[in-house]
């Protein structure tokens, strides 16, 4: 059954302006980008604690802040990357912005649940950063594996677990308003297998937000009783077991990967197809492996912990079933390289970091499957190694997109668009930074350096060094980011409505969109990848183009 | 596909494994081998960084043409082909994974195997100590003999060692020589059984040049059997978060031949020598 459009929705009445980006707003639109702004001011906190560790690791010593203070910096950093940054912004703000269009609705299937997720949000970060000023903060990483984080200061560990149980509210809020947006508030005559692809990652997303957040939560709230109240549940002094703690952890923590890239996923297959002006590769077999990744992705968690104790049985289960998910995920690769091939691609920024993140993931992807074989994860644990293998995925991979999905819609929500020429010094600074960054790390983990770890052997000082250059370019490269997205703002040319002439919903509409998403009735897009011509058209345009350049 | 294209895709895959082959053959990222576990693990290494370089450079050499090959040109206008899917394509490109992910499955079993991963723990060297009433015993790798000699009875006997780690340091107690020691001294050829418990937070014992590491877990011993084979001073690093001091938790593993072995053994026991 589906709902019917409302003639108007609540949302209308509510503030206009700039003021309601900071209001109580219920369109998906306003939230859709408070998420991303949100996001991104966390991003730029998160990037300043990553610069902090790579200045320390510029030498082998421990010299440029404590060494307690060092471990509150890393902590910080990951919890706000993974659950300030990427979890909301490649969900929140995207999902809210774009699944209402995609399914041809007015606004989500609970506003009010939604702008009470994202509400949750900006204080559970405060309260997060702040613990670092007034008590200090977490010191047991991002993993709070207890007895370490049972025995650190307690008030920091205390404010980090209560920050993570409303984000993975937040986080939980979101999920079952997308489920029930992406299957009941369909327009009529709209199909599941017409939806463009980015609904089909977020109901996969969010089927794992909802299974998994919870175990996490309870795990959290467990782990509380074990800090203040002085329980046992995984206190070894009092018979609790300290690897039952990683499992919980862990069956959340390892979808919460596939949480933060398959609407990465999603987002590319919505962008490739446009500027390659040709049809998603292979949609169903798209859909398939998403709901693949899904299922397998609930199945891996213990990977995490082959060097934890783990009797063979389980590595050897673990081993296979993580490995299987490079099939389906083997797929979409292959068919986002078959969706450029015979395109005619524009060259544009939006495109330069999709192709960053496809090449960017495969690497993360190929260590990944490496990373599973328990022989060879014996020595590459918890190394820098492994801190490389991940960065690729979550960095490589979801910010890539991020950034690419930002170039893409700016237009539409702006109505202007992005300068290509800073968008592409963006790509890059990005693409070479992170690259130099992260790549000589896999050597690192392999010839001996730890992860976590403020001081090191001095033969890896100069691999460091070049790292923490990386890092560097990393930074600077948010420059012209922000300078494009501020100066196109005010500055940038008028875009209209559709400057990609893409068929999706949401660019059936003025940019940016009305309040009511369109001003008649949502169009009913059946083929949202309708894009392409036959050989003898192709061959045609590429020819007399030839000739035109020839006479000019 | 005309001909030519055909031939050519071949010539460019042949050469694609070609040049994957000769990068996991000449590109060394590892440091030395020191047991008789590690030559096993870069075996493994060799074939996985062969498939994952083919397989790394075939998609980004693919993604580069294209962009070169199918970019628009200025003044080129329309579409780009109207291709929705190609259900052989894709069935092929769904087995090219699989089957690299059963061998892969398949041989990194093999590996595991042969570096005594499917031994029963806690049967080799502890049987005879008054800790194993504790049969709780978890995890584990690495062979406790060495994999060339066929027949196990003519394997020396392993050394017992008994690991505690605490922030910030490890602990090693030869029950033999009733020997503590801060510093972990092996002879060469020789296997070395360890049972490792912790005093507070989750550690993990980590060799580079042994390829091995286990977590050291408070109220959980575990296990970890090695045969170093090379004489040399190799860094015991910590490798799982454990407080402030975690970068500097690290000590020195000492591989000697088996008579400077003995006479550091000797030197120290404070039991007769039961080490022969
Ligand atoms: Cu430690």
């Amino acid at each position: 059954m589906t709902i019917a459009n409302t003639p108007l929705k609540e949302s209308s009445l509510q503030p206009k302006g700039w003021f309601r980006y900071f209001s109580f707003s219920l369109d998906h639109k306003v939230i859709g980008l408070q998420y991303l702004v949100c996001g991104f001011v966390f991003y730029l906190i998160g990037g300043l604690l990553a610069s902090a560790i790579r200045v320390e690791l510029t030498s082998p010593i421990s010299d440029f802040m404590p060494r307690d203070v060092y471990n509150q910096v890393l902590t910080l950093h990951g919890t706000i990357m993974i659950f300030l940054w990427i979890v909301p912004v490649v969900n929140g703000a995207f999902g809210n912005y774009l699944i209402p269009f995609y399914v041809g609705a007015r606004d989500m299937a609970f506003p009010r649940l939604n702008a009470v997720a994202f509400w949750l949000i900006p204080p559970a970060g405060l309260m997060l950063i702040s613990s670092y000023f007034i008590t200090g903060a977490a010191q047991s990483g991002w993993t709070a594996y207890p007895p370490l984080s049972i025995t650190t200061p307690a008030a920091g560990q205390i404010i980090w677990i209560l920050s993570v149980l409303l984000l993975g509210g937040s986080s939980i809020f979101g999920g079952i308003n997308f489920i029930a947006t992406i299957l009941k508030l369909r327009r009529p005559g709209l199909k599941l297998m017409q939806l463009p692809m980015y609904c089909w990652a977020m109901l996969g997303t969010s089927i794992l937000v909802v299974l998994s957040t919870p175990v996490l939560a309870g795990t959290l709230i467990l782990l509380s009783f074990d800090i203040v109240a002085n329980t046992g549940f995984f206190n070894p002094n009092l018979g609790g077991n300290v690897i039952v703690y990683q499992h919980l952890f862990w069956f959340y923590s390892h979808p919460a990967v596939y949480i933060m890239v398959l609407p990465a996923f999603g987002l590319v297959s919505e962008i490739l197809p446009v500027h390659c002006r040709k049809p998603l590769f292979g949609y169903v077999t798209m859909v398939y492996s998403i709901m693949a990744i899904v299922v397998l992705g609930l199945v891996v968690w213990a990977h995490h912990m082959f060097t934890s104790g783990t009797p063979p049985w389980m590595r050897l289960f673990f081993t296979i079933a993580t490995a299987f998910i490079a099939v389906p995920t083997g797929i979409k690769f292959f068919n986002w390289v078959a969706t450029l091939w015979g395109g005619r691609i524009s060259l544009n920024s939006a495109i330069l970091f999709s192709c960053g993140f496809i090449i960017n993931f495969v690497l993360g992807g190929i260590t990944g499957v490496a990373l599973a074989q328990v022989p060879f994860d014996v020595h590459a644990h918890d190394t820098y190694f492994v801190v490389a293998h991940f960065h690729y995925i979550v960095y490589g991979g979801s910010v890539f997109v991020i950034f690419s999905s930002i170039y893409h819609w700016y237009p539409k929500v702006t109505g202007r668009m992005l300068s290509e020429n800073l968008g592409r010094l963006h790509f890059a600074l990005t693409f070479i930074g992170f690259n130099l960054c992260f790549a000589p790390q896999h050597w690192l983990g392999l010839n001996g350096m730890p992860r976590r770890v403020a001081e090191y052997d001095p033969q890896f000082q100069l691999i460091n060094q070049i790292s923490s250059a990386g890092a560097l370019l990393m930074a600077l490269s948010t420059l012209p980011f922000l300078w494009n997205v501020f100066e196109s703002a005010f500055k940038g040319t008028i875009a209209g409505d559709n400057p990609w002439n893409a068929l999706t919903p949401e660019w059936l509409t003025s940019s940016p969109p009305p309040v009511e998403n369109w001003e008649g009735e949502a169009p009913l897009v059946s083929e949202p990848y309708g894009y392409g011509v036959t050989q003898a058209e192709f061959e045609q345009s590429s020819i007399s183009t030839y000739q035109e350049d020839e006479h000019q | 596909m005309s001909k030519n294209s055909t031939i050519l895709t071949t010539v460019l895959t042949i050469a694609l494994i070609a040049i994957g082959v000769w990068i996991g053959e000449n590109i060394n990222l590892l440091p030395i081998d020191a047991s008789t576990n590690a030559p096993v693990y870069d075996e493994l290494f060799k074939v996985l960084f062969t498939i994952g370089a083919i397989l790394f450079l075939g998609i980004t050499g693919l993604v580069l043409y294209s962009l070169i090959k199918f970019g628009r040109k200025p003044g080129q206008k329309g579409d780009g082909l109207a291709i929705e899917g190609n259900l052989s394509l894709e069935i092929f490109w769904t087995a090219i994974p699989a089957i690299v992910i059963l061998f892969v499955g398949i041989y990194s079993y093999d590996i595991y195997d042969r570096m005594g991963g499917m031994q029963s723990l806690g049967a080799s060297g502890h049987e005879h100590h008054a800790m194993n009433s504790n049969n709780k015993v978890w995890g584990g790798i690495g062979s406790s003999y060495s994999p060339g000699q066929t027949n196990k009875n003519e394997v020396l006997p392993p050394i017992p060692i008994e690991v505690t780690a605490m922030q910030f340091a490890f602990l090693f107690h030869y029950p033999e020589g009733d020997i503590i020691s801060g510093e972990l001294h092996v002879p060469t050829g020789q296997p070395v059984t360890m049972r490792m418990e912790s005093k507070d937070v989750i550690h993990a014992f980590w060799v580079p040049e042994f390829r091995l590491k286990q977590d050291v877990i408070p109220g959980q011993p575990t296990i970890l059997n090695f045969t170093p084979t090379k004489a040399g001073r190799y860094p015991i690093i910590c490798a799982e978060l454990c407080g402030p001091y975690h970068g500097g938790m690290r000590s020195t593993v000492v591989v000697e031949d088996s008579e400077k072995f003995n006479e550091w053994f000797n030197k120290n026991s404070k039991s007769p020598n039961l080490n022969t």
